[in-house]
């Protein structure tokens, strides 16, 4: 271990993921030396890193680490911004996202996204959630649509509080309702994929763990990663965390051992607050 | 501390110097209301003027007067009077010497200039309508001629004065709306002119203007600030435009003139030639405004729309466009209004002819109100310096009225969510 952790010269990243994957499955996701440049600057240098189903998976780190710049690469969101450049291999089931022949449209409607701040279509509260599902022509009717919206609705916690004002604005909920809302709209497209940018960070406690509770509800469905600067929240809704600084993945592994028992110094200090 | 600044709250270095923030607060507030009255005072002058001006131009007096056809020489058979020639025919007879004949036989040989242009129409009009009147005799109410109509307005010369006193005393004056304002063109009489052709030829002109103009323009913003690449390219295109709306507008004239009728021979004087040439105008007057609304989209929209997989062409027209059509649509107001009012390109593009017939397309000559009232506004005859200004209330007027439809859609846009 290093003594001085203020120096920035990090060695070569050689966390191999520890835990032992179960044998009969193969990752959702698998990113393989993934860097990514912003300009002449990197901002993530060679993560490699496996998603599997049904698990919630958590990136910490302190702000600046690259743990959102990496999320952003799983849905190819980082192709909006003109100056960046992903280097290295991202596959999803198998099947390489980087490349040009994978289809960016239908990429993020496999691998769906919640923001840190909610943001729902300044629409009614139905168009929001169905609009997905339309542009996408997953309903050959309007029940149907009605049907996706009402489960997606459900499915997010939010059906019955908002069933009798579908028509309402979107942007008239209060915050955790929106974000629970962009939840909604996320799953009605029947993503196979979850990222979450820090989606509490702007939401007061209650707020905050009614999404958490989500989060552990929605686990049994779909692969979700989640960004947050709250370790705590990294410990209750995970079950792997990945530890970010500086541009590289330190420590990946079983949420319980990062948090009691990591490997690295840089970790431990994070994780008992000592910096970041 | 030896600092020279006050340092202690309720010292009274400090409270002067809350005394003076608040007296300049106080003083900016003044200044602020003094120039809203000031400017508040400036409108109202004007409205008033053009109004005290201008109104008259609404009305016209009318004579009556006795007419015995059966001693006119005018020889016209009613009979040969109901075919579909009937205009021609009676276009072709001595209308106004009869006229003038009439008016000497019943107030005297000063009111041989009683009546012109207008009245002749009206009487051609009702010969047509009904060619029994020339079998006898009638009496008609028709419009004097506008040296006698100013002359009842109080600003004529002695003789008409005169006549306008004999004809009073007599009640034989009357005042009336000027309906043949509403409804008639350009004419050499100012009694008998109207704005029907110039407000024709005005809105055929905006109508070629808006459909070149916003969709171009909402489309090359969309464009530039969406799916262009930033490079020198779009830099230098940028410029391009935001000096293109600095163009003084005579020079745009210039342009359609070498452009339009010189290089593709297009009709002089038509709507479509000055629509086409205000277009390009307007258009960066648009594209600014479209790109500055378009800019004040939050990002997190487009994010949120990606996110659910949208393709940016999705993005955009789903989204950003509905999002920024509020601005976009005052953009467009701003330059809908300086091209409703602007003269001088029409100018040199030959809007400035004659035309005394109104326009029935976007080919036909025609004129438009600025234009229109900048004729009347060099014309020597008296009777012109009304019509100039109640042309002038008409123009403000569809100018109003536009605007108003404008904002209306505006908020209608704004109130869906």
């Amino acid at each position: 271990m290093t003594p001085n952790h203020s120096t920035i010269t990090l060695p070569k990243p050689e966390v191999a993921d520890p835990v032992e994957p179960p044998a009969e499955r193969n990752p959702k996701m698998s990113a393989d030396k993934v860097s990514v440049f912003y300009g002449d600057k990197q901002a993530l240098k060679d993560v490699s890193i496996k998603i599997y189903d049904d698990r919630v998976t958590a990136f910490i780190g302190p702000s600046g680490c690259g743990k959102s710049t990496f999320l952003r690469c799983l849905n190819r969101m980082n192709d909006t911004i003109p100056s960046a450049r992903v280097t290295g291999k991202i596959e999803l089931d198998g099947e390489d996202i980087t490349s040009t022949a994978m289809d960016v449209v239908q990429l993020r409607a496999r691998v769906g996204m919640v923001f840190q701040k909610p943001n729902p279509f300044p629409k009614s509260i139905y168009e929001n959630v169905a609009y997905g599902p339309r542009i996408h022509g997953l309903s050959s009717s309007k029940s149907e649509l009605d049907g996706i919206v009402e489960s997606s609705l459900k499915r997010a916690g939010l059906w019955d509080e908002v069933k009798d004002r579908l028509s309402e604005s979107g942007t008239a909920l209060s915050g955790g309702q929106q974000q629970r809302l962009c939840i909604a709209r996320a799953i009605a497209v029947d993503p196979e994929v979850i990222l979450m940018d820090e989606p509490c960070s702007a939401l007061d406690p209650i707020a905050t763990a009614k999404i958490e509770e989500l989060i552990h509800e929605l686990r049994g469905r779909y692969a979700i990663a989640i960004v947050t600067h709250n370790m705590q929240q990294a410990a209750r809704v995970s079950q792997r965390t990945a530890f970010f600084h500086l541009g590289v993945m330190v420590e990946y592994g079983k949420t319980s051992e990062i948090f009691t028992n990591p490997r690295e110094q840089r970790t431990q200090d994070y994780i008992t607050g000592r910096y970041g | 501390m030896n600092s020279a600044a006050p340092n202690r709250w309720t010292g009274d270095a400090m409270r002067k110097r809350v005394r003076r923030r608040y007296s300049s607060e106080r003083w900016f507030h003044a200044v602020g209301l003094g120039a809203v009255a000031l400017s508040v005072l400036f409108l109202a002058f004007l409205l008033t003027t053009m109004a005290a001006k201008g109104l008259g131009g609404f009305t016209q007096y009318e004579a009556r007067l006795p007419i015995d056809f059966a001693q006119s020489d005018l020889f016209l058979d009613p009979a040969t009077l109901r075919g579909p020639d009937a205009a021609q025919t009676v276009a072709g007879a001595d209308i106004e010497g009869a006229l003038s004949k009439a008016a000497a036989a019943a107030y005297g040989p000063t009111a041989e200039e009683l009546f012109s242009d207008a009245a002749v129409n009206k009487l051609s009009d009702a010969i047509v309508a009904n060619p029994d009147i020339l079998k006898g005799q009638s009496t008609l109410w028709l419009p004097v001629s506008s040296k006698v109509d100013i002359a009842a307005k109080k600003s004529g010369d002695d003789k008409s004065e005169a006549l306008v006193n004999a004809l009073e005393q007599r009640q034989s004056l009357r005042r009336t709306f000027n309906t043949g304002f509403l409804t008639a063109s350009d004419s050499t009489d100012p009694s008998a002119v109207g704005v029907w052709g110039a407000l024709k030829g005005t809105f055929f002109t905006i109508l070629v203007t808006m459909l070149l103009a916003f969709p171009i323009g909402v489309l090359a913003a969309v464009y530039l600030e969406e799916f262009a690449p930033r490079n020198r390219w779009t830099d230098m295109i940028e410029v391009s435009i935001n000096n293109l709306a600095a163009v003084p507008s005579i020079i745009f004239g210039l342009l359609g003139l070498a452009v339009f009728l010189n290089t593709m021979n297009l009709t002089r004087s038509a709507p479509i030639v000055g629509g086409m040439t205000l277009a390009l105008m307007t258009m960066p007057v648009i594209v600014i405004a479209g790109r500055n609304a378009i800019k004040t989209v939050p990002p997190s929209i487009r994010d949120a729309a990606l996110g659910v997989g949208a393709s940016k062409m999705q993005v955009t027209f789903h989204h950003v466009l509905p999002l920024a059509l509020p601005g976009i649509l005052t953009g467009t107001i701003i330059g809908m209004a300086r091209a409703l009012g602007e003269t001088a390109p029409l100018l040199m593009i030959g809007m400035r002819a004659f035309v005394a017939a109104p326009p029935h397309g976007i080919s036909d000559p025609a004129t438009v109100l600025p234009v229109q009232i900048f004729l009347w506004s060099d014309e020597v005859d008296r009777g012109f310096v009304e019509k100039t200004s109640a042309a002038i209330i008409v123009l403000l007027l569809f100018m109003l009225a536009m605007n108003g439809l404008a904002i209306y859609l505006r908020n209608r846009f704004e109130q869906r969510w």
